[in-house]
């Protein structure tokens, strides 16, 4: 009779928080895995507490586990945050079209396919955020996408917004080099490109000074212009470049340009980065790096080296890294830290590269990167070190929901690949046409 | 005075050295992957002119042996399909010469007319431990030509040659888009065909003494029908590994299947026609003919007791070339287990590529060609300390 009595008044309780709009859900503990929070030390036998997608806990044994939580006994396990990929082109989007050879307009956020499989590959790897860009055979070939791999209808879904009123969502994409060299209205040598890319810039200058000028007077404003507004985005800091280039004068030619727009850039691939990595770091610039496992393929990947991340590590410069999907695989982004290990950079910043470096580059540190209280629940439980060969990602959480799990056989084929796992449509090949 | 009299004298000695395989060195290793027989634990490995001296656990080091010391020793790890050499690091006109789009079956093409042994990603695969490589003619023509086995060492392609004409190169499924014949499947086969027909024909006229006139190509076909080469047939789709089967118990010719990647529908298949697999590297892009590739089928059909080995196979853009090093890893950690990976690298290459008799496996008399590592082999933060082939270090 007692025990029907605290049913009746739990039921109420629990109608209570419901109309309320309070209601919490239940919390999850993951108990007993070795937790690697990126920031800070590795916690052996750790708790991690997360509720309603935001990260409630994250300690030792002695942490306090709610009483109705759900808990996870992972031990042996690894758990370490969700891994965060700055160049990627997963999606089955595109970019700018041939009619030109910047398209500052353009947004790859139109054609984004949230059913695509390529989504559940990188969620397979571990990847829980990820910048999605347009190609590279374009001096400018659009604006890029921030998603969050949450399981999607629609890619407002999957969208990570950067401002309060919800209007950016990624950076644009910038490339020097020969990728975007071609036939007009492509420029036909690097003098070129620069002198391109200045003008356009200047005239974001000029129609940004007439919208300050303006000081919001509406009849003084000048006309709606598509590619001004996304550009007067980049020099007010709002949106970030992310810059193709290998060589290392193009390197430099890329770190000169932000300098004299003062805009914010993310320095991407940077295979001679080791050639010029003090040059970097005077900068101040961040740079993410790729993972090859030889060198050549094309004339700027010559002197690519694997090296590239102790030597920016050594530089102080922050490193991040991609997959550049199809160029390397979501499923093995870890491989590339672990890489970068074998070449000699620490443990730390390798681990720091494919989370919270990359989350600084794309300004949702504040979100995501490490295992922290408030943070959102982007996790991974690994079968073992995150940079052994034989570790597996076993499940990927994001924002406290599972995403991946390799236990189960529908999932894991995403892992392994198989017949018909990936569909064609997924399949990204414009780097046979000079995308990269 | 006295010190430059002694560099003077030093530099001539030091220079010659550089020449004479007949080191003596000793290898110590903490643990000794021989492939003959269970690994050996604070194992050494004796060298003498250019070949295997000894094995074994308990090896006094003779006097004069140069010594080097490693965590892991292995046989030098073999790549069983490769373009290195062939298609250059650079990826231009000039140094890709692994297809050649002009016709659709060129069997006479010689890899060894074609191998540049300077090459930087013959180099990079040396680096990794890759002492043997089976390179030649790439996928993408219905037949593209011959393969060859070759040392990742030597300046010229007769130093670094091990066999001058090993298979031949064919493709089922898409080919190269320069390539305008045949237009589809059926066509293809049916092309094929009536080109191993006609080197029946040929070689029935040659013996009858009816024509004496000399086809290269045909003449490396008629070798083919008779066993001397074998035909490497890369095929991806279970459609295509099907017809290299049917094409197989039709002309009768020794068969290796390449890249494979749906092999995993076909298990008995393959096991019954008895025809070993080189498999695709093991994170080949899963696009395309081999958008069905599984990162398990190299333990699948290991398992299955069919002969496996692995390749860095062919890339068309970055990067240049993979490394069965890092392949053998993966599989390794997809169900194959490192011990397995470690022998399809080594000796069970070895024996694919008709070639055990000198390497893949550290014993007395074979080749001294051996891989030391700091760490398991396998493991990405791993690497490749030194690298010896005919018992000189090359790394």
């Amino acid at each position: 009779m007692k025990s029907f009595h605290s049913l009746l008044i739990g039921s109420a309780l629990i109608m209570i928080f419901s109309l309320s709009g309070f209601a919490q859900s239940t919390p999850q503990v993951f108990r007993g895995a070795q937790i690697i929070p990126i920031k800070g030390a590795p916690i052996e036998n750790g708790v991690l507490v997360v509720q309603d997608g935001k990260i409630t806990a994250v300690g030792d044994a002695n942490t306090r586990i709610p009483r109705n939580a759900d808990v996870h006994d992972v031990s042996g396990k690894v758990i370490m945050p969700g891994l965060v990929d700055t160049h990627s082109h997963i999606g089955e989007g595109s970019g700018g079209d041939r009619s030109a050879a910047m398209h500052p307009d353009v947004r790859i956020m139109d054609t984004i396919n949230p059913r695509s499989t390529s989504f559940n590959k990188a969620r397979a790897g571990g990847i829980t955020s990820v910048n999605v860009m347009p190609g590279s055979g374009h001096l400018l070939s659009g604006q890029t996408v921030y998603l969050k791999l949450r399981e999607a209808n629609t890619v407002e879904d999957m969208l990570i917004y950067l401002d309060k009123d919800k209007t950016i969502y990624g950076g644009i994409k910038m490339a020097n080099g020969t990728n975007p060299i071609g036939n007009s209205p492509f420029p036909g040598t690097r003098a070129k490109s620069a002198a391109m890319v200045r003008a356009l810039f200047v005239k974001a200058q000029q129609y940004k000074a007439k919208i300050d000028e303006a000081k919001g007077d509406e009849s003084k404003m000048p006309a709606r212009d598509l590619q001004m507004e996304a550009l007067v985005e980049v020099l007010e800091g709002k949106r970030t470049v992310h810059h193709h280039t290998h060589r290392h004068d193009d390197i430099l030619t890329a770190i000169r340009l932000s300098q004299e727009f003062g805009y914010k850039v993310v320095l991407q691939h940077v295979s001679e980065a080791w050639k010029v990595a003090d040059e970097i770091a005077a900068a101040g610039l961040p740079a993410s790096i790729i993972t090859l496992d030889s060198h050549g393929g094309k004339l700027e990947t010559l002197d690519i080296s694997n090296g590239n991340g102790a030597a920016l590590e050594k530089a102080g410069v922050l490193v991040g890294m991609h997959t550049d999907d199809g160029i390397t695989d979501s499923r093995l982004f870890l491989r590339s830290a672990a890489m970068a290990v074998r070449e000699g950079m620490s443990r730390q910043k390798a681990l720091e590269s494919v989370t919270i470096a990359n989350a600084i580059m794309m300004d949702i540190d504040d979100r995501v990167g490490t295992l922290e209280r408030g943070k959102d629940a982007d996790f991974l439980i690994l079968t073992g070190d995150p940079l052994s060969v034989y570790t597996h990602v076993e499940q990927t959480w994001i924002e406290g929901k599972k995403v991946f799990d390799r236990n189960n056989e529908d999932h894991k084929k995403y892992a392994t690949g198989g017949y018909d796992v990936f569909r064609a449509a997924a399949m990204h090949t414009h780097h046979e046409e000079g995308g990269h | 005075m006295k010190t430059l009299r002694l560099i003077l004298v030093l530099i001539p000695a030091l220079l010659l050295s550089g020449y004479v395989a007949e080191a003596q060195i000793a290898i110590k290793g903490e643990t000794v992957y021989t492939m003959a027989g269970n690994p050996i634990q604070n194992g050494v490995v004796l060298v003498k002119d250019g070949k295997i001296e000894r094995v074994g656990a308990n090896i006094q080091i003779p006097n004069g042996y140069e010594v080097y010391e490693a965590k892991v020793v292995t046989p030098g790890l073999i790549d069983a399909h490769s373009v290195v050499g062939l298609a250059g690091y650079m990826n231009q006109p000039h140094d890709q010469d692994q297809l050649e789009t002009s016709s659709a079956m060129q069997p006479e093409l010689r890899a060894i007319d074609a191998y540049n042994a300077r090459e930087v990603l013959v180099e990079h695969l040396k680096n990794h431990g890759i002492t043997t490589v089976h390179t030649g003619h790439g996928p993408g023509a219905l037949i593209s030509g011959q393969t060859m086995i070759v040392k990742t060492t030597g300046q010229t392609v007769d130093e670094a040659l091990v066999d001058s004409v090993t298979m031949v190169a064919f493709t089922l499924g898409s080919l190269n888009r320069n390539i305008t014949r045949p237009g589809n499947r059926s066509k293809a086969i049916a092309m094929l065909r009536q080109e191993l027909i006609k080197a029946q024909t040929y070689a029935q006229k040659r013996a009858s003494g009816e024509n004496n006139s000399t086809d290269l190509g045909m003449e490396t076909l008629v070798d083919l029908l008779d066993g001397k080469v074998r035909a490497l047939i890369t095929a991806h789709t279970a459609t295509d590994i099907m017809t290299a089967l049917r094409l197989q118990r039709e002309f009768n010719f020794p068969l290796v299947l390449d890249g494979a990647s749906e092999a995993y529908l076909l298990v008995d298949e393959i096991k019954a026609a008895k025809v070993p697999v080189i498999i695709h590297p093991t994170m080949i892009r899963p696009g395309g003919e081999a958008r069905n590739a599984s990162m398990e089928t190299a333990a699948v059909l290991y398992k299955a007791g069919i002969p496996i080995a692995f390749q860095s196979g062919y890339e068309g853009y970055v990067p240049k070339t993979r490394v069965v090093l890092y392949e053998a890893g993966v599989a390794a950690a997809n169900g194959l287990g490192s011990q397995a990976a470690l022998e399809v690298l080594t000796i069970d290459a070895a024996r694919l590529l008709g070639i055990d008799k000198n390497v893949g496996s550290l014993e007395a008399g074979k080749d001294a060609d051996i891989a030391l590592f700091d760490g398991d082999p396998l493991e990405y933060i791993t690497n490749v300390s030194h690298v010896f082939i005919d018992g000189v270090k090359v790394k």
